[in-house]
């Protein structure tokens, strides 16, 4: 008998299995992970996610009977009250119909039920993601937010004294030192030390007096080459040196601004969240710390939480230039331009009083959309919404949106619309036009 | 020849305890239960490698597939949410016999899995006449080495997409890819390693019936039905063996194609036996481990916190729902235990009923020859049909339906009593027939003369057809690979009639 512990083996031998299933399942996998958002609250999405794939996806058929009509046995356990002769009623899917013969699934080995994945977030987000372009539009919104921070960028030969390299002055001098051969100061000392000896002689024998004379000379040279070559030279001194390095910023807030008036419905407002369901995760993908704004309005506007948002419905008139205006109080009050790449997301039926429209013009060209890094403006269209043509809102985005173009607006009447508009939103090809901070 | 207090003590094990218990669970094996086994290899292994090893039907090693991919995420998926319980076992039938042990395990469980898997199923491997017959435990490993490395190669030569398109079609065919009543056919794996290379060379440029489209000069009338039964023979039709037919006479197929089919369907036979000996060998591993462990507890080889643990898993793993629990099979190790029981009662403590039953054995006083004997001699079947007892039919409180469509109704006709005992019996016995469950399809014909038309028959059962989703997507696998037009017609087998046609591919 032979124990082996084979614990240190290989572990994960089925990865390659694993990946190949995946694979194959894609289409499934990704319609799967894109159902999960449409059910999932904002804040929560693709945690953990266990992906139910449809089985058909990963099928294995083969040639294998049905029970459809004739007879036969069933043995079962567990009898306590039957006779022989009792009669029984078919449970309810039976009736020997196509495939649904009572007992079937235990004896047809038939039906097999969805396969579930259970995804990491990040596993999740890729296969969501995974027809997404990385849109220019961001990468070039993080250089143009760059923080700097110092960072250290080897030595140079000046700088403050505070940032001397001992270490590597030191090192440099030495090497100097060497090589112009600077006498050391031990063997100065050592030459004193004879010099003074035969002076203390008296007489001198004249082998000593000739030695004496050799080393005064030699004394001279010492000390002139010891005072040329200098202990630390100008030449040694090496400073640490830092460099501006651009960093990117990591944080984003989003703000999403929705009209929550009698006109929109819950359908609309599904659709509204919907897209920014989207939008939060994309922009999770791209930042460590990203904060969620909700802002509600009718007539007048508010910030609220996810739930009263989605959930609570008023009446009124609508206003929107009062979002508008509380999402820039917020922006101000907490979320300084230099530190947070500033995202908005503004949903709404397009109805607006007439007489705010250009009011709302106004605060987007002059004050939000400089501080913004990209403002989607999604308008939820109802059924009639081909009849009454554009509306004034739509028509006055247009006009800002033809003139600054990280202003950008869509318009969606179904759900499945959602993705190509958002895809439509952030695969866009931006073309230059590298500042606008 | 050990020492004689206890093996161990608490939870905690290591590998001298290992080593102890083995040796302590030998001794009873060998000395008292006269069991004989295959060297054994014991292997300590983690959960996740476990979950590796269920996924390979056990083997330690497989050619790389989807499908597996598949069968990992199902069991990860049920262990993660508590829906399946590791641990117990897994042993491989093989020479050395492979038993598996989690390192999570307690001391218990490991000598539980030993007396289990390591003695138990080993002994049954090495001595049931099916698996003697069927399977050749000392070359499957190293087949299984051999055709995972021809599959890896044929995929770097020919491209993953090609390879498993080969395998996913004899995949969906691997039900037909079984001899099954055609004798004895242990395949010596080993010479089939050593011969594929050159098998394959050789095929390829040897002569193919299919292809001959030559006229022939004389005997012009012969060209009709006198050559075509000639043709058949040579082909021999009619085939029940799918992957087989494919293989020799596939048209379109390359040399490393047939390969692989011939791969999926070696493997699909070596494991052909393994359903037909379900109930037994469970049955039998099971009781072995309780007959051992007991033992262990009466020498006081360990103490009654490690048996109480035996007695609760055990427990566990023998529990048989009822219907109302939802339940619509029997457990083999519920069923199996308990006929095994049952034996081994009847050998030493009769009852009037059981000599009616059973003059055979009763009273005989040999429990554990008798219980050898029916491990060597008997498949599911034929053991239930010879061993179910009124007494487990009580237990069980067994009755039986007759589902009858035109019925609006499920009649009960026969239950645990006098009148129903062989009723019930022979139902149950029945229901391991491995005819009962596999589908008879066989090739009947290929019309060589004209456009090579692949045609095959289902001799149905009692009005029960094909799942049509499945049998379209197999049919259509079966015309790929193929490469021409299959017929499958489903024929009501006691009259002849042809209850209906399917087509796939192209003519």
């Amino acid at each position: 008998m032979d124990i082996i512990d084979r614990r240190s083996n290989p572990h994960g031998k089925n990865l390659e299995n694993r990946r190949r299933a995946l694979e194959r399942a894609r289409g499934a996998v990704q319609k799967a992970v894109r159902d999960a958002v449409a059910n999932g609250k904002i804040r929560e999405v693709g945690e953990g996610k266990a992906v139910s794939v449809p089985a058909d996806a990963l099928h294995e058929p083969g040639f294998h009977r049905v029970f459809t009509q004739g007879e036969r046995h069933i043995i079962l356990t567990g009898n306590h009250e039957f006779s022989r002769g009792d009669k029984l009623r078919r449970p309810p899917s039976g009736g020997g119909g196509k495939g649904g013969g009572p007992g079937q699934a235990g004896t047809d080995g038939g039906g097999e039920d969805a396969y579930r994945f259970i995804l990491s977030r990040d596993e999740f987000l890729d296969l969501f993601f995974d027809d997404l372009e990385l849109p220019d539009l961001i990468k070039r919104e993080i250089s143009a937010t760059e923080t700097t921070a110092p960072s250290r960028a080897g030595l140079s030969n000046d700088g403050s004294p505070s940032q001397l390299d001992l270490g590597r002055t030191i090192r440099y001098s030495m090497a100097r030192r060497i090589g112009l051969g600077r006498p050391k100061p031990a063997e100065l000392d050592e030459i004193e030390a004879r010099i003074s000896e035969l002076e203390d002689i008296r007489p001198l024998s004249s082998a000593q007096l000739e030695e004496l004379e050799e080393l005064r000379e030699k004394r001279g040279n010492l000390r002139q080459r010891l005072n040329r070559i200098p202990w630390v030279d100008p030449v040694d001194l090496r400073y640490r040196r830092f460099a501006p390095t651009p960093k990117p910023s990591t944080r984003a807030v989003m703000f999403c601004l929705m009209d929550v008036s009698g006109s929109m419905t819950e359908r609309m407002k599904d659709l509204a969240k919907q897209f920014f369901l989207l939008l939060h995760v994309f922009l999770e993908k791209r930042y460590k710390t990203l904060d969620v704004v909700f802002i509600r309005h009718a007539e007048t506007a508010e910030e609220v939480d996810e739930e009263t948002f989605f959930h609570d419905p008023r009446t009124g008139g609508t206003v929107v230039s009062t979002a508008l205006e509380e999402m820039l109080r917020v922006q101000k009050a907490r979320y300084p331009v230099q530190q947070w790449n500033i995202y908005v997301a503004q949903a709404s039926d397009g109805d607006n009083s007439p007489s705010d429209t250009p009011q709302v013009v106004g605060l987007l060209d002059k004050e939000i959309l400089p501080l913004v890094q990209y403002y989607a403006y999604i308008e939820v269209t109802g059924s009639g919404a081909i009849i009454r043509g554009e509306t004034d809102l739509w028509q006055a985005y247009r006009s800002v949106a033809e003139k600054q173009p990280h202003l950008a607006i869509r318009q969606v009447s179904d759900r499945k619309e959602i993705f190509p508009v958002f895809r439509d939103l952030f695969a866009r090809k931006t073309t230059g036009e590298a500042s606008h901070a | 020849m050990t020492g004689t207090g206890l093996l161990y003590q608490g939870a905690d094990w290591n590998f001298t305890i290992i080593r102890d218990c083995y040796n302590a669970i030998e001794e009873i094996a060998e000395k008292e239960l006269g069991l004989d086994v295959f060297p054994n290899r014991i292997e300590v292994i983690t959960s996740e490698q476990m979950l590796d090893v269920y996924t390979a039907s056990g083997m330690p090693i497989n050619y790389h597939h989807w499908s597996y991919g598949k069968r990992f995420a199902g069991h990860e998926n049920a262990y993660r949410r508590g829906l399946m319980g590791l641990a117990y076992e897994v042993v491989i039938n093989s020479n050395p016999c492979i038993s598996y042990l989690m390192e999570e395990n307690s001391a218990t469980m490991q000598a539980l899995v030993i007396a289990h898997a390591a003695f138990g199923h080993n002994h049954f491997f090495k001595n049931n006449r099916l698996f003697q017959e069927w399977t050749d435990p000392s070359q499957i490993l190293n087949y299984l080495e051999f055709a995972r490395g021809y599959i890896s190669r044929c995929e770097e030569i020919h491209g993953q997409a090609a390879v498993e398109r080969v395998l996913d079609a004899a995949h969906a065919l691997q039900g037909q890819g079984v001899n099954r009543h055609s004798g004895s056919r242990r395949v010596d794996l080993k010479d089939e390693q050593a011969r594929a290379r050159e098998r394959r060379a050789y095929e390829d440029s040897s002569f193919n019936d299919l292809w001959r489209t030559l006229p022939k000069g004389s005997e012009p009338e012969l060209a009709g039905d006198g050559e075509r039964q000639a043709l058949r023979r040579r082909l021999g039709l009619p085939e029940e063996n799918i992957l087989y037919f494919l293989e020799k006479h596939g048209p379109r197929l390359a040399a490393w194609e047939r390969e692989i089919i011939r791969i999926v369907r070696l493997i699909a036979q070596y494991f052909y036996p393994q359903p037909q000996l379900k109930l037994m060998n469970e049955g039998c591993a099971t009781w072995v481990h309780d007959r051992i462990m007991s033992r262990l507890h009466e020498k006081g080889r360990i103490d009654d916190a490690a048996f109480m643990e035996v007695i609760h898993s055990t427990t566990n793993v023998i529990a048989q729902f009822g219907y109302e629990q939802g339940s619509t099979s029997f457990n083999p190790y519920a069923l199996g235990f308990a006929m095994m029981k049952d034996i081994e009662r009847i050998c030493t403590d009769p009852t009037e009923e059981d000599r009616r039953w059973q003059p055979d054995i009763a009273g005989n006083g040999d429990a554990y020859g008798t219980l050898r004997h029916a491990w060597a001699e008997y498949r599911d079947e034929s053991f239930v049909l010879q061993f179910l007892t009124p007494k487990v039919m009580r237990d069980f409180r067994m009755f039986r339906l007759l589902d009858d469509t035109r019925d609006p109704y499920l009649l009960v006709d026969a239950i645990h009593d006098e009148a129903g005992y062989r009723d019930i019996r022979r139902t149950v016995a029945a229901s391991y027939d491995p005819s009962t469950w596999y589908t008879e399809i066989e090739i009947v014909d290929v019309d060589s003369f004209g456009d090579r038309t692949l045609r095959l028959e289902h001799r149905t059962k009692s009005g029960q057809v094909l799942a049509e989703n499945d049998m379209k997507l197999t049919l259509n696998a079966l015309a790929d690979l193929w490469g021409y037009r299959v017929v499958l017609e489903e024929i009501d087998t006691p009259t002849g009639r042809v209850l209906l046609s399917h087509e796939a591919g192209k003519a």
